[in-house]
């Protein structure tokens, strides 16, 4: 029988989610045995070479290539999991959603105290990403199956679920795994 | 000099922070307004701080601290008004006057600004400007009116040259407001002779015995609740208390009533002799009308019927010469909100807050009006007393059906060719009513408000009365042009948003939630999981405090039960989830401000 | 005294003198039920509804009806706790609780509430309002994103005169808590203080203290809320 397979990725995040993953330690060798990684920044694989059973997302939805992948992940994966409070309700990036985008990228790219921007050139190369009115939480923008709080999530609620989702088993969390902060 | 009339407003008051709302009222009509700078001068006259005195202002509509214009037009905007062509009047009135709705002219000459049912179902579209009632505006009334506004003239020579029928015409009134009686059964036929009862059956009889008779006319309130009146009065007189009070709820404030304006214009002598009945029966010596501010336009009228009867022996000391019965009312004028028509909350105005339902228990009965023990009843539950005790509580129960006694007054309006009132038995079905009012094609009727029920066809051979379709009156004919969810349950969902007073957590939150999913489904991104989630989070409405948080989800949960098919109809079945997010949308801001043509 | 009745909570026979809340008969009786606009000592609003139970099919909040003898009341059922639940969602939906930058969290009685249901995510759109950082005061940090609209500080926070020092402004959508520029001129020390430890949120906070104790060790971090009540009795 075939491993389970993973993929992950950071969004609009800090990779904190993806430290808080490593932070399992030890327990990674175990992992190892039991899945395989596909589509994650831990191995660089950059595209989906097969269907996964599992997606972690850090992270919420600030730009268009975010939508996108976010969007491919639910294409790809069996079980979508919002990690962390950024893909769960926006996070740090969100606490711009009460300001209109278009003060935002004054005070970045013109006015800010920190903006050296003599010519006023602004960012619209083809390339970039399209910024969105607002940071979207993960679960506005696709169906997610799971969400695991936290700033970082604890990494022995992320092994917890993670380990359960496996081998398919019910948990009962423990309360200090669960916290926001 | 502004400080002086303040001052002398203040004393007028007794430097009393329970009449707020009087002061408030007070200021505003003097000056148009309640400039900032007299908050701290109010608060410190009556022992408040300035945050109370503004957390009472700034929960009121009408009350305001900027300028509103010379002129100020309050439109209103309910669901009748759209239907009579309120879009149309309204884009008139902005392009005369060069500004939005919201907005004050430039010279400050005339404010628009938006109302919630002001009490004219039957004569939309309506508005009040500067306090009196302009009925019937059509674009060409619109113009005539901000042309006569830019002539400097005066509001009341702004009116046709003739009034309402009935007492409207009245020297006091001369409002163009009419009563549109369609019906009028055994309360409020012509039979009425004002202070008999009270003078000739009430004084001959003990507190005890008028109670009695109440009880035995199973009458139950007709402001909607239908609690019986004689139970609350029997409580309100056994409750302990060195003073009582009698408070009548004229704060009809449910779209589609207008039922209260009738009778306080064609019946107030029968009103207050309800009320000093009332007043007598549990043992208070003061009654106050809690009045609507929409209807000041009747207060010189009220306060006239009010002298004339303390000279008629029908209030005043020993009333109906009743030893020791010093019996008189006041008027209470609310200030904007719905709300207020909730019986502890209109208290709690009364008393010069804010207007939010009080935790029961304690009920009024037993600790209402300053804590005492306070009866709070409905104009018509009122009037109907006066002709209970008149022939009788027997006489009474053979009106209507078993469990629902009497009669009811019923607002009609909409798409109908005789909107009007109705006094009408218990027991008529819906089908008699749409009958009666000469309406055709119907597609549905809103039961009882936005609060009660949107039925369609196949319940209009259901019945009127507590125990099937209850109702405060309100029945609103739409018929098969109108557009249910994009037009009805859509105003009715925003009328709620606005009126709730912001306390429960669900009430403050969940109607502009349902409205978010309504839009969605609307915009045709809504999927079955937005079905549900409107049926579950409507549901959470229930634990709200009051009536209003209680029924606030009933337009969207009404019409999802009985016109289930025009959602399914919208939602996408292949879909099972829609995010609702439009991507151009999204970053249209963004691209505009770096300059950038947005691709896909 | 008054006097002792019998009443019960899913069907645990409890007593108590007549006339208290049903909450404070409850943990008598070594029953939490949750709370979170109710504030020891101060007047009950009923105002978040979490404490919702059920008496007679009808939802009354816990905090302000008195218990009855023979109340039979329905406190943990699947129905109302969704609904408790519930509320707690939409208050995190509806201020901007950014829990990982407040000096409140793991002191704060909504986290707490929201870990003691194990809230993963809410169920309601976030909505993302525009609210006010106040820091003009120099006693107070007043951040409205994080207030849930419990009226704790207007009930509590009164000057000497009785007067209160934070009130309601608006109505619906718009209401927002208020601070008396007159009064909060003459705040005092001690009733700032008292206006930070009311605040369940991090919205009330004393200026220039902060994380005196680590995030990790705090009230709530080890300990779910309504437990230590329990086991203290």
């Amino acid at each position: 029988m075939s491993k389970p397979i993973i993929a992950t990725t950071s969004l609009a995040g800090c990779f904190g989610c993806h430290m808080s993953f490593l932070d399992i330690d030890d327990r990674l060798l175990d992992l190892i045995e039991l899945v395989e990684f596909n589509k994650s920044p831990i191995n660089d694989i950059k595209n989906f070479t097969n269907v996964c059973d599992i997606g972690l997302i850090e992270g919420g939805c600030c730009n268009t290539e975010n939508i996108h992948i976010l969007k491919e992940f639910r294409k790809n994966c069996k079980i979508l999991i919002s990690f962390g409070e950024c893909a769960i309700m926006g996070g740090l990036p969100a606490m711009r959603n009460d300001v209109p985008v278009r003060e935002c990228l004054e005070e970045a790219y013109l006015s800010g105290p920190s903006t050296v921007n003599e010519e006023r050139i602004l960012p619209n190369d083809e390339e970039l990403p399209m910024i969105l009115n607002r940071v979207y939480p993960c679960h506005e923008v696709v169906k997610m199956d799971y969400h695991l709080p936290g700033c970082p999530p604890n990494a022995d609620l992320i092994w917890d679920v993670l380990h359960a989702l496996i081998l398919d088993v019910n948990i009962e969390l423990p309360y200090e795994v669960i916290k926001y902060d | 000099m502004i400080e002086n009339k303040i001052q002398k407003i203040l004393d007028k008051f007794n430097r009393d922070k329970t009449r707020l709302m009087d002061i408030l009222l007070h200021i505003q009509s003097e000056i148009g307004y309640i400039p900032q700078t007299l908050i701290q001068p109010i608060a410190d006259g009556i022992d408040l701080s300035a945050a109370d005195v503004l957390q009472t202002i700034s929960f009121y509509h009408f009350f305001t601290l900027k300028p509103r214009g010379k002129y100020t037009i309050y439109l209103n905007n309910s669901i009748v008004a759209y239907m009579m062509g309120r879009e149309k009047v309204a884009k008139v009135f902005e392009e005369e006057c060069g500004c939005k709705f919201g907005e004050v002219t430039e010279d400050g000459l005339i404010g628009l600004f938006d109302t919630a049912c002001i009490g004219m179902s039957d004569q939309e579209p309506a508005a009040l400007i500067n306090g009196k009632v302009f009925t019937n505006i059509t674009t060409f009334r619109a113009r005539e009116i901000i042309r006569d506004m830019k002539q400097g003239r005066k509001v009341e020579e702004m009116f046709a040259t003739t009034f309402g029928d009935g007492k409207n015409a009245s020297p006091l009134i001369r409002t163009i407001v009419r009563n549109r009686m369609k019906r009028t059964g055994p309360v409020l036929n012509m039979s009425y002779k004002a202070g008999n009862t009270l003078l000739k059956q009430v004084a001959q009889m003990t507190p005890k015995e008028v109670i009695n008779e109440v009880k035995l006319s199973h009458l139950r309130g007709r402001g909607g609740a239908g609690f019986p009146t004689g139970l609350k009065w029997e409580f309100c007189r056994r409750a302990s208390g060195e003073k009582k009070f009698v408070f009548c709820n004229a704060d009809e404030g449910e779209p589609g009533t207008f039922k209260d304006r009738v009778i306080l214009t064609e019946k107030p002598e029968m009103l207050f002799e309800g009320m000093t009945i009332a007043g007598y029966a549990i043992g208070a010596k003061e009654g106050i009308l809690y009045l609507r501010y929409e209807y000041m336009y009747l207060k010189k009228y009220l306060e006239d019927v009010l002298d004339r009867l303390r000279k008629n022996n029908q209030l005043g000391p020993n009333t109906a010469n009743i030893k020791g019965f010093d019996f008189d009312i006041r008027i209470q004028f609310g200030a904007g909100a719905y709300v207020c028509g909730e019986e502890s909350a209109l208290i709690e105005s009364s008393e010069g807050k804010r207007g939010e339902p009080r935790n029961r228990p304690p009920f009024p009965v037993e600790k209402g009006y300053l804590d005492y023990p306070t009866v709070v009843n409905n104009v018509e539950t009122l009037c109907s007393v006066v002709r209970i005790i008149q022939n009788g509580g027997d006489w009474y129960r053979s009106l209507g059906t078993e469990e629902s006694t009497g009669t009811k007054v019923l607002s009609v309006s909409g798409d109908c060719r005789y909107a009007g009132i109705y006094e009408l038995e218990w027991g008529f079905t819906v089908s008699d009513i749409l009958e009666m009012a000469g309406a055709e094609n119907t597609l549905a009727v809103q039961v009882g408000g936005p609060s009660g029920a949107l039925i369609g066809p196949d319940d209009f051979n259901r019945t009127l009365c507590y125990s099937d379709l209850a109702t405060g009156g309100s029945f609103i004919i739409f018929n098969e042009s109108r557009d249910i969810l994009r037009d009805v349950v859509m105003n009715f969902t925003e009328f709620f948003i606005d009126e709730s007073c912001g306390s429960c957590v669900p009430c403050r939150n969940i109607p502009t939630l349902l409205k978010h999913k309504l839009e969605k489904i609307l915009q045709g991104h809504g999927t079955e999981k937005d079905i549900t989630d409107i049926k579950e989070w409507g549901n959470m409405m229930q634990i709200n405090r009051c009536g209003l948080g209680h029924t606030a989800a009933n337009p969207v949960l009404t019409s999802l039960k009985n016109f289930r098919h025009l959602y399914e109809d919208k939602i996408q079945k292949t879909v099972e989830f829609d995010s609702g997010i439009d991507l151009a949308e999204a970053v249209a801001e963004s691209c505009e401000f770096v300059d950038r043509i947005p691709k896909f | 005294m008054n006097k002792q009745i019998i009443f019960t909570i899913d069907q645990k026979e409890c007593t108590s003198e007549a006339g208290k809340y049903i909450v404070d008969a409850a943990r008598e009786n070594g029953i939490y039920i949750p709370t979170l606009c109710n504030y020891k000592g101060v007047k009950p609003a009923g105002s978040c509804r979490v404490c919702t139970v059920k008496v007679n099919k009808r939802h009354l909040t816990a905090c302000t009806t008195p218990v009855a003898e023979g109340m039979e009341i329905e406190l943990n059922t699947t129905e109302l706790n969704d609904l408790r639940k519930a509320v707690v969602e939409i208050l995190f939906t509806e201020g901007n609780h950014f829990c990982p930058a407040c000096e409140k969290s793991g002191n704060c009685e909504l986290q707490a509430l929201a870990y003691r249901f194990q809230i993963m995510a809410p169920r309601f759109p976030y909505q993302f309002n525009k609210r006010d950082v106040d820091a003009s005061h120099p006693k107070i940090l007043h951040d409205h994103n994080r207030c849930i609209l419990c009226k704790r500080c207007i009930r509590a926070v009164k000057n000497e005169e009785g007067k209160s020092v934070f009130t309601f402004e608006n109505r619906a959508k718009k209401v927002h808590i208020k601070l008396d520029e007159k009064l909060g001129d003459s705040l005092t020390d001690e009733l700032a203080e008292k206006a930070m430890e009311v605040c369940p949120v991090g919205s009330i906070l004393v200026k220039e203290k902060g994380f005196e104790i680590p995030i990790g060790e705090r009230t709530y971090d080890k300990v779910p809320i309504g437990e230590m009540l329990i086991t203290d009795k």
